[in-house]
């Protein structure tokens, strides 16, 4: 009971402080909008070709906003040592880990539902018809991705050079959770067969709790000096 | 059969500490006993180990060699019986800016699991002086006001031991004095307090016993009044030389 009442106040706190500073949410959505806006005039926006590019495009976005997210959320740890504040309770380190995963996994999602919006308004694509095997394979995809870039996250954060240690460290190891989810994405976009778009969901699901229980599982040797 | 650690006098100890960081040895064997009622200063040079050896005592750090132990029980296999009686006040203030005063004592007591959280916390900001300026976002208070609110999350969990690197940094006087008193009131009541200081006069009027680090090595661990200042070359209004 008590790992989640500090689960829940670790969350809480990263929301609360993301609510006050407006430092991570603004720049994840204008980024995840801007590489979406630009691909608009690079390519024809004919069926076929969004059909085509989109999947890839979309998992471009939430990568790159991801990668926003992570660094700053442990940015905010690194200042005053906020972190090792942390770590001076007895409190399980894992529930920090948990904690730091749902407030990513919010900003996050709350980036993809605003990119998934202008795309459809951008590329004239409606996505309902999909729409709940889309959200099952986002879901996965998005926890998987943010598993790795919160216990990325904490790796870089005790690097010199954080900001590009993070997405060095992250993208081979993500890069099954994103080109599974972008496989999974345009077979149900395309209204593949309900077997293919199955398959593809679970094979998004199982890679992305596996990260997620190994990251949940090793965080804790992130932590320590 | 160790002691039950909830109960029992606790008794803080490094057994045969080292730390290297790479190629430096921060810490060479160090044989360290705390317990409750000492007035400990740690005293030495830059760059002695003073804060290494207060992060091993709090649990941030693990030895590279030796074992930490909380009444004789390895504390980073057992982190809970220690951490929860421990209290650690280091240069940084470990609190969040975009939070309140109050929100960093209420995060860090749900942390610790404290029941009765606000009187704790109201009880704390009083004691520092600092409830008026509770309700304002850290990050606009000045150096000297966030280091009191830091002391504050320190001593909510009432710990029996307080380890304080540099305590006394960024305090005007009068906080100074404030700060003092709270200290020295402690080891009376059963407390513990291990405090590095630049200042060795000013270590001098809190502290029984001197614990003189070099190089990472204890030079000397005994009652103040026996310390023999010449050799450790530590002479009075003195601050540490290298």
């Amino acid at each position: 009971m008590r790992s989640l009442s500090v689960i829940w106040a670790v969350f809480v706190k990263d929301l609360r402080v993301e609510w006050r500073s407006r430092e991570t949410l603004a720049p994840m959505c204008v980024f995840g909008l801007l590489v979406v806006f630009l691909f608009n005039f690079a390519f024809e926006t004919a069926h076929e070709e969004t059909l085509r590019l989109l999947p890839g495009l979309l998992w471009i976005a939430f990568a790159f906003s991801g990668i926003l997210a992570f660094n700053r959320s442990f940015a905010a740890e690194r200042e005053n040592a906020c972190l090792e504040g942390m770590l001076l309770a007895p409190i399980d380190p894992s529930a920090i880990f948990v904690g730091k995963l749902l407030a990513n996994l919010v900003f996050l999602g709350v980036t993809e539902a605003v990119i998934v919006f202008a795309s459809a308004v951008w590329y004239n694509f409606s996505f309902l018809p999909s729409l709940g095997a889309f959200a099952l394979i986002l879901f996965f995809g998005t926890l998987g991705y943010v598993a790795l870039g919160t216990i990325f996250g904490g790796v870089a954060a005790n690097t010199r050079m954080r900001e590009v240690m993070l997405p060095v460290l992250q993208f081979p190891v993500a890069f099954w959770v994103l080109i599974l989810g972008t496989d999974a994405t345009s077979d149900a976009l395309r209204g593949a067969a309900r077997g293919d778009v199955a398959r593809g969901v679970f094979r998004v699901a199982g890679v992305s709790l596996i990260f997620a229980v190994v990251s949940f599982l090793l965080f804790e040797y992130v932590l320590e000096e | 059969m160790p002691a039950d650690a909830a109960s029992a006098r606790p008794i803080l100890e490094l057994r045969g500490v080292s730390k290297y960081f790479g190629d430096l040895v921060a810490l060479r064997r160090v044989e360290l006993r705390v317990e409750p009622g000492d007035a400990v200063l740690l005293y030495g040079p830059n760059g002695a180990g003073k804060t290494t050896l207060l992060r091993t005592l709090a649990a941030l750090s693990r030895p590279t060699e030796g074992e930490v132990l909380f009444n004789g029980e390895d504390i980073h296999r057992h982190a809970g019986l220690s951490k929860a009686r421990v209290g650690f006040v280091s240069h940084a203030t470990f609190l969040y800016g975009e939070l309140t005063g109050r929100e960093n004592l209420r995060f860090a007591g749900t942390l610790f699991g404290l029941d009765d959280l606000e009187r704790r916390i109201d009880h704390a900001l009083d004691l520092f002086a600092v409830r008026e300026r509770a309700s304002e976002p850290v990050r606009g208070l000045s150096r000297g006001l966030q280091q009191r609110v830091s002391l504050a999350r320190a001593f909510l969990h009432d710990p029996d031991f307080l380890l304080l690197d540099e305590p006394f940094t960024g305090l005007d006087a009068a906080s100074v004095k404030g700060l003092e008193a709270i200290l020295g009131r402690l080891p009376g009541e059963g407390k513990a307090i291990i405090f590095s200081n630049h200042d060795f006069e000013q270590g001098v009027a809190l502290a029984r016993r001197l614990v003189a680090l070099e190089g990472g090595r204890v030079r000397y661990d005994g009652p103040l009044s026996l310390a023999p200042l010449e050799s450790l070359r530590i002479t009075a209004g003195s601050k540490p030389r290298g």
